[in-house]
């Protein structure tokens, strides 16, 4: 196993101060016992595009916070173009040219996109002279960076890549020099990543500073000048993106040799354990969220559901899990089918032998408040060994929680400590043992690597691919197409809420599964 | 890295009883400046509210009837917050519980009190409950929110038992809206004469029975709460509506039984107040019991064995208020509410307030910052 070279950027050759855009030098910052930055020195060169890569819990959202204003460093510098500056706020950022995309988008979804474009720079007690003196600067922002919104549109009309690009105008119009992006891609359909890397691209060619935080090491290698790893909050690696490659870029990030591939031998498909027949869900508005949705699962099969979210994935799930009635169409598990209207819930599809590990963990899957032995139990709690008629016996369910935890190597192995202390990748192992402790028939699983690092992304892939193995049927909903790619023996490919298209392992490439993705706007793609 | 230190994560004694100790300190300094101001000896004050709270058996018996009561409602308050809920309405539920003991005392005759006990209890439980219930229905099928259809139910409870004193219950012949008085058969026992059957001398108070019954229920809830599958449902609900979906747990009915249950814990007011001491169905005997048992769930974190010491201090604001009054002339009934309130100030509403102070205290430095 070859060590983590840590080779020092070319850029690093001595040069004047102000050749950067931004440098933080010495960054260090503790909350409490966490030490979340160690000494911490990143220069970011202008007119290029830098990556920073880290596990969750590395370090790079403390780090972004603290050159955004959120935070103050305990100790270290910041320069702006060779300037020592003390940001102690987001004005304050801002004012240096420093702008932030966040992952959740922060915009006000029933102004137009010009209404906020303009907030906080209203100028004055009347509104139509800013409107019309910010129209005439945002046109000419959007001619320069080939960035074209709709600026009259409301931004809850608009598609989320487009919603970014308002993002990406708003840092820009306000005068950012420099651009963070928080994983900026998480959201977006291929064709989407595409147009927006086309953008950071012309943002380079402008003279503009662009800082990528993302975990996909592919849009890294694709699109970034340098890169630097961050690992436990200190920088273990800086590469110039050329000289390296995604193997190196992941040992780094988890400091030992990191599988990237999931092995599994061809499927052996059994009998169909569930299926849906022309499933439809309307939701409370009167919109139908899953039309007429057909599948069908075997036994002994991942079947992969792709699609950019929102895209009906989520409602598939509920609906199969039981949270979500469903008005018409039908459901078979096992053999038995179910009509709409039918009594089906979450708790009837576990005894039908059908678990669920739901996309959004902290919303549904666990409870953070309580320890994790109560979280272990969450939809399990009516289980007879657990106690006695109506009472819980806490130390049978500390004793299981234990058990799970052994067995799927949850950090750290205490059943009694609040599961929001746990980090995002071992509370979704917890998930994982306590719904396929029961080895259930049918697995239905939705993201079950999102904001998981990546040792323990291998983890559970191969505890998936073991559970495939011994007969049982997986449907896998994913964002990440590399995830569906990897683990599926079938792909779904949904849009719009439906099914559009099906495709075998073996048929399967990315730009197929992408064009599918965005359904129609496919053809408006290059 | 995350072991079991979050930013907030408190020693339990440093929540459980520091910060209530703290808070109760500085309402009393606060108080104490407040009798200084019209010219009376806070300490002395003080003093005659301790003493005549605890210093006899008449003003201890005082003091734990008024928590006996407390106790309920403050339990009442409890299992509803456990499930997201904050009910408000625990003044109804109690008057409303009352009216069930009351209607039960009256149809039984002269049945000997412990076999009365049990039907009152559950008269008191199944009138309060059903209280609870409707709120509970309307906030899980409706979306009608539980504090405003409480406060709206404590008002119809109110009209309600008027109308039922005033032409239905009141016993002919008589101005007074107030029943017929129960056979004295079914009077609950008071302490002073349980006391008085083992030799010790008590001087008369209205402690009954109902003190018994309300320790009982703070075993049955704690119990219900913390270690039985429903507890844990509720628990669920009330933490992440969403993973109690998730968990097969269906919110809409949790919200029902916990609502009903909170009522039926505040109905049992009505087997202290009515069965207990008033021996007759009267207007307005909860006399803001329901309101002040908010303030005692607060004050004792939702938590039975919080509750218990909170209901006592808050009888003892009652009762010794009372000794205050006689022994100050220039100290009026209204100065004690304001006593009281500033205890329900610091101890409910600021409860926080010194939480962060303590939080960077009990936070370990790390090494070399």
């Amino acid at each position: 196993m070859h060590a983590v070279t840590v080779t020092p950027a070319p850029h690093s050759a001595p040069k004047p101060a102000h050749e950067w855009a931004v440098e933080l030098v010495g960054i260090d910052k503790r909350f409490g016992p966490v030490h979340a930055n160690k000494d911490v020195t990143l220069r970011f060169a202008p007119a290029s595009i830098h990556g920073l890569v880290g596990e969750n819990g590395a370090g790079k959202s403390t780090l972004m916070s603290i050159l955004y204003g959120f935070y103050q460093a305990d100790s270290g510098q910041i320069l702006v173009r060779g300037r020592e500056v003390a940001i102690k706020g987001s004005q304050d950022a801002i004012g240096l040219g420093i702008g932030m995309v966040h992952q959740h988008f922060m915009l006000v979804e029933t102004f137009t996109v010009l209404e906020n474009l303009l907030l906080g720079h209203e100028g004055g007690p009347l509104l139509a002279p800013a409107v019309a003196r910010a129209r005439k600067e945002v046109e000419a922002l959007e001619r320069t960076f080939g960035l074209e919104v709709p600026l009259d549109a409301l931004v809850s009309d608009l598609p989320v890549g487009v919603q970014q690009r308002v993002e990406i105008l708003k840092a820009l119009y306000r005068g950012a020099d420099v651009l963070i992006l928080d994983e900026p891609t998480a959201v977006l359909s291929p064709p989407e990543v595409a147009q927006l890397f086309r953008i950071l691209e012309r943002l380079r060619a402008e003279g503009r500073t662009v800082v990528l935080i993302t975990h996909k090491l592919k849009e890294i290698m694709a699109i970034t000048d340098h890169v630097s790893v961050l690992r436990r909050g200190a920088v273990v690696a800086e590469f110039a993106t050329a000289e390296t490659n995604r193997q190196q870029l992941a040992d780094a990030m988890v400091g030992r040799k990191a599988n990237l591939e999931v092995e599994k031998a061809p499927a052996a498909a059994g009998p169909v354990l569930l299926a849906a027949e022309g499933v439809n869900v309307v939701d409370a508005r009167g919109v139908t969220t899953l039309k007429n949705a057909s599948l069908t699962v075997r036994a002994g099969e991942i079947v992969g559901v792709a699609g950019v979210a929102g895209n009906g994935q989520s409602e598939l799930l509920e609906v199969l899990s039981g949270m979500l009635p469903f008005a018409s169409g039908t459901l078979t598990i096992k053999g038995e089918t179910l009509k709409a209207g039918s009594a089906y819930d979450p708790a009837d599809a576990r005894r039908r032998g059908l678990a669920h590990v739901p996309e959004d963990r902290l919303k549904l899957a666990v409870v953070k408040e309580f320890p994790a032995a109560q979280s272990a139990i969450l939809g399990y709690h009516d289980d007879k060994p657990l106690g006695r008629g109506w009472r819980l016996d806490w130390k049978r369910v500390t004793a299981k929680t234990a058990e799970l935890m052994e067995r799927f190597d949850v950090r750290p192995r205490d059943p009694s400590l609040r599961t929001a202390l746990f980090s995002g990748g071992n509370q979704q192992k917890l998930v994982m043992a306590r719904e396929m402790e029961k080895e259930p028939d049918i697995l239905l699983v939705g993201q079950p690597t999102r904001g998981v690092d990546i040792g323990a992304i291998a983890f559970i892939h191969k505890q998936l691919v073991g559970l495939r193995d011994r007969g049982k049927a997986i449907l896998l909903v994913s964002a990440e197409l590399d995830e569906i790619m990897a683990l599926s023996d079938r792909i779904l490919v949904m849009c719009d809420g439906e099914i559009v298209g099906e495709l075998s392992a073996a048929e399967a490439t990315e730009s197929r599964i992408g064009s599918m993705m965005a359904g129609v706007s496919a053809g408006e793609e290059q | 890295m995350s072991a079991g230190t979050g930013s907030d994560n408190l020693p339990w004694w440093a929540t459980a009883v520091l910060l209530p100790v703290i808070n109760v300190v500085l309402a009393l300094i606060v108080s104490a400046i407040v009798i200084l101001a019209i010219g009376e000896d806070p300490l002395g004050a003080m003093w005659t509210m301790v003493q005549g709270a605890l210093g006899t058996s008449e003003g201890l018996g005082y003091t734990l009837y008024y928590a006996t009561s407390l106790i309920f409602t403050a339990l009442a308050v409890a299992v509803a917050f456990h499930g997201g809920l904050f009910n408000i309405g625990g003044e109804g539920q109690a008057y409303l519980g009352g009216l069930g003991v009351g209607l039960v005392c009256l149809a039984v005759g002269d049945m000997p009190w412990y076999l009365v006990l049990p039907l009152s209890v559950l008269g008191g439980a199944a009138f309060g409950g059903l209280w609870g219930a409707i709120p509970g229905y309307l906030q899980a099928y409706r979306g009608s929110h539980v504090v405003i259809t409480t406060i709206m139910f404590n008002f119809i409870a109110s009209s309600l038992m008027v109308y039922l004193m005033v032409n239905v219950l009141i016993r002919p012949g008589q101005m007074s809206p107030e029943s017929a008085q129960f056979d004295k058969a079914t009077f609950l026992p008071l302490v002073q004469d349980m006391a008085a059957a083992i030799g010790i001398q008590m001087n008369p108070s209205p402690l009954n029975f109902s003190l018994f019954l309300a320790l009982a229920a703070c075993v049955l809830v704690w119990a219900f709460i913390w270690h039985t599958r429903w507890g844990f449902a509720l628990r669920t609900v009330g933490a992440n509506e969403n993973a109690a979906r998730y968990a097969g747990i269906d919110p809409k009915k949790v919200i029902i039984i916990a609502m009903a249950l909170s009522g039926a814990l505040a109905g049992l007011l009505g087997v202290n107040e009515i069965h207990g001491v008033q021996h007759r169905l009267l207007l307005n005997f909860p006399a803001g019991m329901g309101f002040t048992g908010i303030a005692v769930a607060l004050m004792g974190r939702n938590h039975p064995a919080g509750i218990v010491p909170a209901a006592i201090l808050f009888g003892m604001l009652y009762q010794g208020g009372t000794e205050l009054i006689f022994d100050y002339p220039s100290i009026s009934r209204e100065l004690v509410v304001v006593i009281q309130g500033v205890v329900i100030l610091f101890a409910g509403a600021l409860e926080h307030m010194f939480r962060p102070a303590l939080v960077r205290l009990f936070t370990p430095k790390p090494a070399g910052v």
